[in-house]
Parts: structure tokens; C-alpha cells; sequence
């Protein structure tokens, strides 16, 4: 993994240019094309922005990125440059406009290399329903990077970018962070602006920011985060300032612990780090307290009945007319479209989400899930009046093997237990790579804290990476 | 059986059509992931206000001035069949 800071010293004692640089991660990202990271490589433009940043390292004028290599799930529309979502959908959909988180990172002088893999329209846990082929774990090739910012999460950990960009619904950005062993934050509904982010369940969605370390994560987050006109549910609040409080961890601070029976979901490996970091947030100057939640039994099904509810409204608009692909031959174009144009995963959530809002079940499935939320919301409120950060899990097991449960949709949906409840309840979560206790392969746990309390994540991420 | 009707029956409605080797497998999936979800129904919800807006924002507006729109030329860029000003869909209205 590459680090920001790294490349910095190297501009300054002029080891390196931002071409030179950008040119090797070019040929280190072809040399690893057999993972499937990427969808689209943008090597002319890349380097295109790089000699520009060069030009103001020279004129001592540099940005607050400047140089800085990022890749961007391909979810996030980059202007001129092919989104696809990993869907036959969209397979040659070029944005006319770019996503305000991009906007902002190229304003601040940010390199675009390359639009990154997912599950089809961020719905998978593993990448393996995108419709350009599963991404493969950088670390072990046999298993899945997670998902649905699988690729994100793989580049990291390849070192082929500083920052990726992802997106988290129910955990699609610190799922794959923990089986990747990068740093995944999910900041607070709101934080950064969804202009720009293709829709998959607007309540829940969220950009996120995959990096190695906490001070990148910082500095990406200072940036895009803030509010913006074009997306009424950013909130109307400045960008955060994570990185200037990136050092001042209080001195003292509570921490919740989840209960052993809720625990007790995890396997082996996961409860031993718990414990182990349950220790070392004591000795950074964490009080532990025990904390419970009314019923973590409901966060599937509600965030299940939830994310496909509005999924299926949102993807209404593919409709082959007026972007995207279509159908020829008989029939009902829409339909073929439809039929042709999506994959089986995606289907299946909006067939889901049709049924829980259909004539006769309305009310006893959406409707009864918009309560659960309540209750899960309220818990979080409740939780952190009595702690600053809560400690999880991130997934109930180390990474699983590719092939695993894909064909098991309950089996992969389960694999979200963990991450599902922060976007129900709109906080702010990390994931933090917790070690590596099987077969070498990384386990991530999970810190959440109150609403737009971005600055204990990082500030404790950063102590417990060092 | 009648699952597989409630089946056909949604996917009409999202605009899906599924073939006859897919519907049977689809089918089975479907009923397990609806009897998961229906776990919900076991939790007491009667008295919990639901939760339609996570945020507490209200009416976010914007002042009332002209803003500039999206060029034809952009508009059409992605369409699938176009032709000069306008999307091209097949003939959905009947001929006599």
C-alpha cells in the first residue's frame, strides 16, 4: 500500500515527478490486470493531470492534493469517462456532468486513474455479480475482495491508488476494506453530497473513502465533504476538519462493548481481535462500557425490505429511451431491456422491493420496516449519550472463498450483518484492519460514533494503525 | 404454485420477464428471502412512529432564479436511437 505523505517527501527532495509516479501505478495496474480491478484505466487524462501537477509543485503552488493518486468506484459519474455501474445497463454510459466528491477532489488537484469494479449497481458482498467479472482478493487470489466496493478496496490494497472512492449502503465500503485490510470510512448521511452517486437506496447510500491509513482518509474527507446545492439531503453544514484534528485524541474517552451473545456471531478469529482491541482502546484511555440494542435481529429484514424498496424505484429509469441500453426484436421494449440489460442479483432485489410495496403488502413490510428503523435510530441515540465510539465487528467471518455463497443470497446477505445497522441509523463507521489471523488473510473491526463525529473515528484509527 | 403465479405476477409489474429454466429456481430463492424478511412481523411494532426521513431537514429550497439546463446535444449524447432533437423508441401505439 502507498501512502500520501510518502509521495510528498519524495516531490519535495525531487525523487519523483507526479508523471513519473503516475506512470508507474499505470504499469503496476497493467501488470495487475488478472486481479479485474478496473473497468476503465484513464492513462491519457491521468497523466494529463499529473504534468499539471508537476507545473504546481514547480510554481510552489501545489493544491491540497495535488498529485494524489485516486481511484473512483464506478458508480460515481465521472464526466467524459465511462460509469458503468458493472452493468451490461450501462456498459458504454459516458456522464455528461461529474459527481461533486470528483468535482472537488480534481479541484484540489487529485489524479483520476481509473474507475474501479463493483457488484452490479453496489449489490453484492463479494463483486461477484458485476457483469465485467469478479474482482479477485489482491492478497489471496482465491477469495473474494468483498463488496460491493470490491475493487476500490483491492486497488488500495495493491497499492495502485493513495484513496479510492467507494459507496456504502449497508457496508459496501467497510466490508471490503476489512477482507482487503485497508481503512474504510463511511461518514454520516449527509456528509458528503450523493450529486453524482447513481442511485441504488437513497436513504442509505453514502460516498466512502478507502485508504491505507488514517491521515489520507482525512485529508480526502476535509475535501469532499460540505454541503452542496445540488443534493438537498447533504447537510447544510462546512466540510469537516478531520485532518488538522487528526492528533488530538482526548485523553480520555468511553467506548461500547457489544454483548457476548451478539458477539457470540462471529467466528473464532473475529472475537479474539475484538478482545484484543477491546484491550488496546483501554490502554489509549478508552473506558469500556457494555451496551445493548433493543433487537439486532430486525437489521436484516429491515434493511433488506428498505434498500430493495427503494432500489426498485430507482432503477425504474432504466428504461432503454433515453441512455443506456436497449433491447431489439419483439416485444415489450422495456421489458427486454429490463430483462436483458440487468443481471440476476439485481432482479432479485427489485423483484423484492416491488413486492414489499405492492397492493396488499405495503403495510405489513415497508411500512412496519420504517418503524424498525426507528428503533434501530433510537438506539444509536440512546448508545451514544452513554459512550463516544462504539466498537464492532465488521463481518461475522474472515474473507470467504470466491464461489462460496453466491448462490446462497440469505448466506451473503447475512455477510452484512454487522455494517447494516450504522446506514439505518445514518452514523458514521470505520473499519480498521485488526490483523491478518487466518491464513494470512485480514479481518477488519468496526468503530462508530455519533452523528458527524467523524473526527473520534479517524483520531482512533490513527493511534490503533500506528 | 402459487407462489410462482405472485412471482409472475411482480415481475409484470417491475417490468421483468423471466425465462421458464429461471422462473422455477427464481422461485424457490424468492420464497425463502420473503420468509426471512417476514421475521419482522414477529417483532411488536404497534406504538413506533416510522421512520420516513433520516434527516431533520425541512424544504430545502433554492432561490427562484433561472439556472441553465442541460444542452440538446448532451441530452441525446447517451441515447441508445436518436434522431436530431429527439429520443427514437419503437411504435408503441397500435396501427389500424
Amino acid at each position: 500500500m502507498i501512502k500520501y505523505s510518502d509521495f510528498l517527501k519524495k516531490i519535495q527532495n525531487k525523487e519523483t515527478t507526479c508523471v513519473d509516479f503516475t506512470k508507474e501505478i499505470l504499469d503496476k495496474i497493467w501488470e495487475n490486470r488478472h486481479l479485474n480491478i478496473f473497468i476503465t484505466v484513464c492513462n491519457e487524462k491521468a497523466l494529463a493531470q499529473a504534468a499539471e501537477s508537476d507545473k504546481r509543485f514547480l510554481d510552489g503552488n501545489p493544491r491540497k492534493l495535488e498529485g494524489m493518486i485516486v481511484a473512483i468506484k464506478d458508480n460515481i459519474s465521472t464526466k467524459g469517462i465511462r460509469t458503468t455501474c458493472a452493468s451490461r445497463m450501462l456498459e458504454n454510459f459516458e456522464p455528461i456532468y461529474d459527481a461533486t466528491a470528483v468535482e472537488r477532489l480534481m479541484a484540489e488537484g487529485a489524479i483520476i486513474i481509473g474507475k474501479t469494479n463493483l457488484d452490479e449497481f453496489a449489490m453484492g458482498s463479494s463483486n461477484e455479480t458485476s457483469y465485467f467479472g469478479n474482482v479477485l482478493n489482491p492478497i489471496n487470489n482465491e477469495y473474494t475482495p468483498g463488496g460491493s466496493s470490491g475493487g476500490s478496496a483491492a486497488a488500495v490494497a495493491a497499492g495502485l491508488c493513495h484513496v479510492a472512492l467507494g459507496s456504502d449502503t449497508g457496508g459496501s465500503v467497510r466490508q471490503p476494506a476489512a477482507f482487503c485490510g485497508t481503512l474504510g470510512l463511511k461518514p454520516t448521511y449527509g456528509r458528503i453530497s450523493r450529486w453524482g452517486l447513481v442511485a441504488f437506496a437513497s436513504s442509505l447510500d453514502q460516498i466512502g473513502i478507502l485508504a491505507s491509513n488514517a491521515d489520507d482518509t482525512a485529508r480526502v474527507l476535509d475535501v469532499i465533504s460540505g454541503s452542496d446545492a445540488k443534493d438537498s439531503t447533504c447537510a447544510n453544514i462546512s466540510p469537516s476538519q478531520t485532518f488538522d484534528n487528526l492528533q488530538n485524541l482526548p485523553e480520555k474517552f468511553t467506548f461500547g462493548v457489544i454483548s457476548n451473545k451478539l458477539l457470540n456471531n462471529c467466528s473464532e478469529d473475529i472475537v479474539r481481535a475484538y478482545d484484543f482491541y477491546v484491550e488496546k482502546l483501554k490502554s489509549l484511555g478508552g473506558q469500556p462500557k457494555e451496551i445493548s440494542f433493543t433487537n439486532p435481529n430486525i437489521w436484516i429484514p429491515t434493511y433488506y425490505i428498505l434498500a430493495t424498496a427503494e432500489a426498485s424505484s430507482n432503477l425504474s429509469r432504466y428504461d432503454g429511451v433515453r441512455y443506456g441500453f436497449r433491447a431489439e426484436g419483439e416485444g415489450d421494449f422495456v421489458t427486454r431491456t429490463r430483462s436483458e440489460g440487468f443481471g440476476m442479483e439485481v432482479k432479485r432485489r427489485i423483484m423484492l422491493g416491488t413486492f414489499v410495496l405492492s397492493s396488499g403488502y405495503y403495510d405489513a413490510y415497508y411500512t412496519k420496516a420504517q418503524k424498525a428503523r426507528r428503533l434501530i435510530y433510537n438506539d444509536y441515540n440512546r448508545i451514544f449519550n452513554e459512550v463516544d465510539v462504539l466498537l464492532m465487528p465488521t463481518t461475522p467471518t474472515p474473507p470467504f472463498k470466491i464461489g462460496e455463497k453466491i448462490n446462497d443470497p440469505i448466506a451473503m446477505y447475512y455477510s452484512d450483518l454487522f455494517t447494516i445497522s450504522a446506514n439505518l441509523g445514518a452514523i458514521p463507521a470505520i473499519s480498521f484492519p485488526a490483523g491478518s489471523p487466518s491464513n494470512g488473510l485480514p479481518i477488519g473491526l468496526q468503530l462508530q460514533s455519533k452523528h458527524f463525529n467523524e473526527d473520534i473515528l479517524l483520531q482512533l484509527s490513527n493511534a490503533l494503525l500506528k | 404454485m402459487e407462489f410462482k403465479d405472485t412471482v409472475k405476477h411482480i415481475a409484470a409489474l417491475a417490468k421483468l420477464e423471466f425465462k421458464d429454466n429461471e422462473i422455477d429456481i427464481f422461485s424457490e430463492q424468492f420464497k425463502e428471502i420473503v420468509e426471512y424478511i417476514d421475521t419482522l412481523n414477529e417483532v411488536e411494532l404497534g406504538d413506533v412512529e416510522s421512520l420516513s426521513q433520516i434527516t431533520d431537514f425541512e424544504n430545502v429550497l433554492r432561490k427562484d432564479v433561472t439556472q441553465s439546463s442541460v444542452s440538446l446535444e448532451e441530452a441525446l449524447k447517451n441515447a441508445p436511437k436518436k434522431n436530431e432533437n429527439f429520443f427514437k423508441v419503437p411504435k408503441v401505439i397500435e396501427q389500424e
